[in-house]
């Protein structure tokens, strides 16, 4: 009988009127990676509150048992006392203080007069970063830092503190895949060092890689914790779990039908906003035809995001030089309200931050770039408004009690088809989605990609940017991958595969033609 | 969603811009309570409309302000500026009243396009650009009136803020145009309240049950037509409140049903969101401060006109009155959130608390103290509903 570090016992939760979790239970071994998997709401996140402490003794019942002990967490402070570290998906670091100050924040190292010694600070972040395999000056400010470094200085910050069990919610979901598999490895570390973890996450080939189980939960309720083996059935055993349904293709197949040109870019170049000199995107040419998906392919920071805002109205970057087509004109497109006139549309891989306003409610939302369809002289038609937004509710399946519903009070997957519904009322010829995917669950992924399929079928052409592969072998006509600002190559999605694409997307910088 | 909300339903969901009425309704009960009805009596209700005018004027400007993300700390030197260029027109230059009026006007479109074009175009946060106005236009209104007052403005200039439409249909002891126009205006809102819910029940939308739609109408109505009668019988209808009237009305439909209404929200709750949905967010932010300069200048005819002559240190701290009432009024201080009718009664708040003391002979630095502790205790009360709601 294997020693449990933690069991949580039959935890309930209630909020006003939602009962969040019910009953869940959750074993974890001392020593193992134990991963969790869920659909967005499922109540992954409120366990793992209930756990730190975040929802403090007596606002829940059932039985946190750590270390053989029925544990009354108050506060995050009382758990992380225990060695109990929670890393959140957001980050919480403070970008303009230094990696040393970050990771001693609240835990400052004092010398015998009460100040800060900075030099025992710098000295044992120095010492921290080492174990976490972090090569950075701990003077450094944090934010000129990437994702993946700062991820590392989460979980040198734990280290701080002594973890015993480090939980991490979709560490990966921001990372690349170098910078992931980098973390992953510190994770396997760890656990030789006999630090026990419980990862978060979507992404069931991360799973497969590196949990000992797994528990799925659904609805608020467990449905089971499996080991995990290489068997292949185990992914589609976990997807069965957390959808409670059959998912036998997770990319719903389409006919392809593909038209005219609609969209072409020549010889697109954007240089960087504030850094004098940079180039972000260098000298980029592609098309997309009526009735096509078309894929761009590239790791983070590779330009995508930045070609696809510098296209839509040229919202990022300045000195752009380039042409754009539309149906083989030539349209110069200098703002954001012209980019909309001439049919594009941008979908964010960022909604909350650009793509919604979250204390708005559903209806406004999805009218937000399209008042002018509702609007004469400048008065703005509410009824036809509320109709507009209950027509979208229905054909996109947008799962909310009512239209005036606050979008903040959504989920991921919700939240995502509230801005789709946006653009394709805005009558968009051209969408161009960022990472349509990204933290939505793999039943609200599935829905995601039939309206892709609707799309292209009703004529539209779509661009979809991504760093997952399969996602783009799933579910385009061709892909361009994208490396270092230059396009480095155009495959058709029949004679691609993810090597081939990697290899591209890799690309050293000299290929510039 | 078809269904009718009871009355429970509706103040839990609103309890936000509901609340707000509630304390408006314990805050006048309290005051006629410990006035013995001087409170309510028609004169001084009148007066509690004319003294407190031009901080609901500065308000209604105000709100919009907030509610894309700014402040605007400078309507206090902009009502004194306005003031005092009028007043050099129409007293040393006897110009008539109306030309002193255009003049403010013009005043307050330049002051609010220069302060729009730092905010907007610049990028200068509001803040600092409306707090080096509240220096630039004290001083221009010294450097106007050459640090002295200017006095007295002629009888037509005096009479756009202490004037009385009264005896227009004849008077029976009580002024019966008032009534008339009183019972118009609720004979509207009737009317566009029944509209309004039977397009939402056409539209399938959720919408308060019957008996209680009704006795919402009748006790709007009741309450109305009582403030009507007071004023009949006090002195008639002022002038002033018919300005802001229109202005309630006009700037009610301006922020609730036109695009710019629109934008201004959504600029306010998430910019770079309503930037990449095609919002024009620097003509919006333009546009704020520009209506706000305006708002300022209208104020500052009143008050002008009120205090019968224009001050070099007229309108000071009017800024924060008007601030203050969008706050209690329920408006967000990220941004985003606020309606006009709430800064309105966030204002009125404010005016019966400082009249009711006045009344009751309480002190100046009492009455602050009593202001700041609502104000502070209104935007908590915000606070904690916002923490209830996103406790999930």
């Amino acid at each position: 009988m294997p020693k449990h570090i933690l069991e949580m016992q039959k935890i309930t939760k209630v909020f006003p009127g939602v009962k969040a979790l019910s009953d869940v239970e959750l074993s974890v071994i001392d020593g193992e990676i134990h991963g969790i998997c869920g659909e967005n709401g499922a109540g992954k996140s409120t366990l793992m509150k209930v756990l730190s402490g975040v929802y403090p003794h007596g606002t829940y019942e059932g039985d946190i048992v750590y270390d053989g002990e029925v544990q009354s967490f108050h506060s995050i402070p009382d758990s992380e006392h225990k060695g109990i570290v929670i890393i959140h998906q957001e980050l919480a670091l403070i970008p303009y203080l230094s990696v040393a100050e970050n990771i001693f924040l609240g835990n400052e190292r004092r010398g015998k007069n009460g100040l800060i010694d900075w030099n025992l600070t710098n000295h044992e972040a120095m010492k921290l970063l080492e174990q976490v395999g972090l090569n950075e000056n701990p003077t450094t400010p944090v934010n000129q830092l990437g994702v993946g470094k700062q991820q590392l200085i989460e979980i040198a910050k734990a280290l701080s503190k002594d973890v015993r069990l480090l939980i991490l919610d979709e560490p990966t979901a921001a990372l690349n895949d170098d910078d992931s598999e980098h973390l992953l490895g510190l994770l396997r570390a760890l656990k030789e060092r006999g630090i026990t973890s419980i990862m978060i996450s979507h992404k069931l080939n991360e799973i497969a890689e590196i949990c000992d189980r797994v528990t799925i939960i659904r609805d608020g309720h467990t449905i089971e914790t499996i080991d995990v083996d290489d068997d292949a059935g185990m992914q589609d055993r976990i997807i069965r779990g957390m959808v409670g349904r059959d998912l036998t293709n997770r990319y719903p197949s389409r006919k392809h039908v593909v038209g005219d040109e609609i969209f072409r870019v020549e010889d697109w170049t954007v240089y960087h906003p504030t850094q004098d000199g940079r180039v972000v995107v260098d000298n980029a040419s592609f098309n997309v035809r009526k009735g096509e998906v078309v894929g761009i392919a590239g790791v983070m920071g590779a330009g995508r995001t930045e070609l696809a805002m510098s296209l839509f109205g040229k919202a990022y970057g300045r000195d752009i030089t380039g042409r754009t087509y539309l149906h083989g004109e030539e349209v110069q497109i200098n703002s954001v309200s012209e980019a909309i006139k001439h049919g594009l549309a941008y979908a964010t891989e960022d909604r909350k931050r650009y793509g919604l306003n979250l204390i708005e409610d559903v209806r406004r939302n999805i009218s937000a770039a399209a008042l002018f369809k509702l609007s004469k002289r400048g008065w703005v038609d509410g009824n036809k408004e509320i109709k507009v937004a209950e027509e979208y509710r229905g054909s996109m399946n947008i799962k909310t009690p009512s239209v005036m519903q606050t979008v903040g009070n959504l989920s991921g997957g919700n939240q995502q088809k509230v801005v789709l519904s946006k653009w394709i009322y805005s009558d968009a010829e051209v969408l161009i989605l960022d990472e349509p995917t990204r933290g939505i669950d793999v039943g609200a992924k599935y829905e995601i990609y039939t309206i892709i399929n609707r799309l292209v079928a009703a004529g539209k052409a779509v661009i979809v940017i991504s760093s997952e592969l399969p996602e783009l072998l799933g579910t385009c006509d061709r892909i361009y991958t994208l490396a270092f600002g230059v396009v480095t190559g155009e495959v058709p999605v029949a004679e691609a595969t993810q090597e081939k694409l990697m290899a591209l997307m890799t690309q050293e910088k000299e290929v510039r033609a | 969603m078809t269904g009718t909300a009871n009355i429970k339903d509706l103040l839990v969901r609103n309890i936000r811009t509901s609340g707000i009425y509630i304390a408006f309704v314990v805050i006048v009960a309290l005051f006629a309570l410990l006035t013995d009805g001087r409170l309510l009596s028609p004169g001084n209700i009148t007066n509690l409309v004319l003294q407190y005018s031009y901080i609901l004027i500065l308000a209604i400007g105000m709100v919009m302000v907030i509610i894309a993300g700014h402040i605007d700390l400078s309507v206090g030197s902009v009502v004194a500026f306005t003031g005092a260029v009028s007043a050099v027109v129409v007293i040393k230059n006897d110009m008539p009243w109306w030309v002193g009026v255009i003049a403010a006007l013009i005043t307050g479109v330049v002051i609010g396009a220069w302060q729009g074009f730092w905010v907007a175009f610049v990028g200068i946060p509001a803040f600092i650009t409306t707090l080096a106005g509240m220096l630039l236009f004290r001083g221009l209104t010294h450097l106007t009136l050459g640090s002295i007052s200017l006095s007295p403005f002629p009888q037509s200039y005096q009479n756009i803020a202490m004037g009385f439409q009264n005896g227009l249909l004849g008077g029976n002891g009580y002024d019966v145009f008032t009534l008339v126009v009183f019972a118009l205006a609720v004979v509207g809102y009737a009317f566009s309240a029944w509209r309004t819910r039977s397009s939402r029940i056409a539209y399938e939308q959720s919408v308060e049950a019957f008996p209680l739609f009704i006795t919402k109408i009748v006790v709007v109505a009741a309450v109305v037509m009582w403030f009507a009668w007071q004023l009949a019988n006090a002195r008639g209808l002022p002038n002033v409140l018919i300005i802001l009237a229109v202005l309630v009305i006009v700037y009610s439909l301006v922020t609730q049903r036109t695009v710019f209404g629109r934008h201004v929200y959504a600029v306010g709750g998430n910019l770079a969101a309503a930037m990449l949905s095609g919002v024009k967010v620097k003509w919006v932010n333009f546009g704020v401060m520009l209506n706000m300069g305006v708002l300022a200048s209208v104020a500052g005819v009143v008050y002008s006109s009120r205090s019968n002559g224009a001050q070099p240190g007229a309108g000071n701290m009017f800024e924060l009155d008007a601030i203050a009432a969008c706050f209690i009024g329920g408006a967000a201080v990220t941004g985003g959130v606020g309606r006009v009718t709430g800064a309105i009664v966030g204002g009125l708040i404010m005016a019966v608390m400082s009249n009711g003391m006045q009344i009751l002979s309480i002190g100046q630095p009492v009455q602050w103290v009593v202001k700041g502790l609502v104000l502070l205790l209104a935007v908590a009360f915000d606070v904690f509903n916002k923490r209830r709601a996103g406790a999930r």
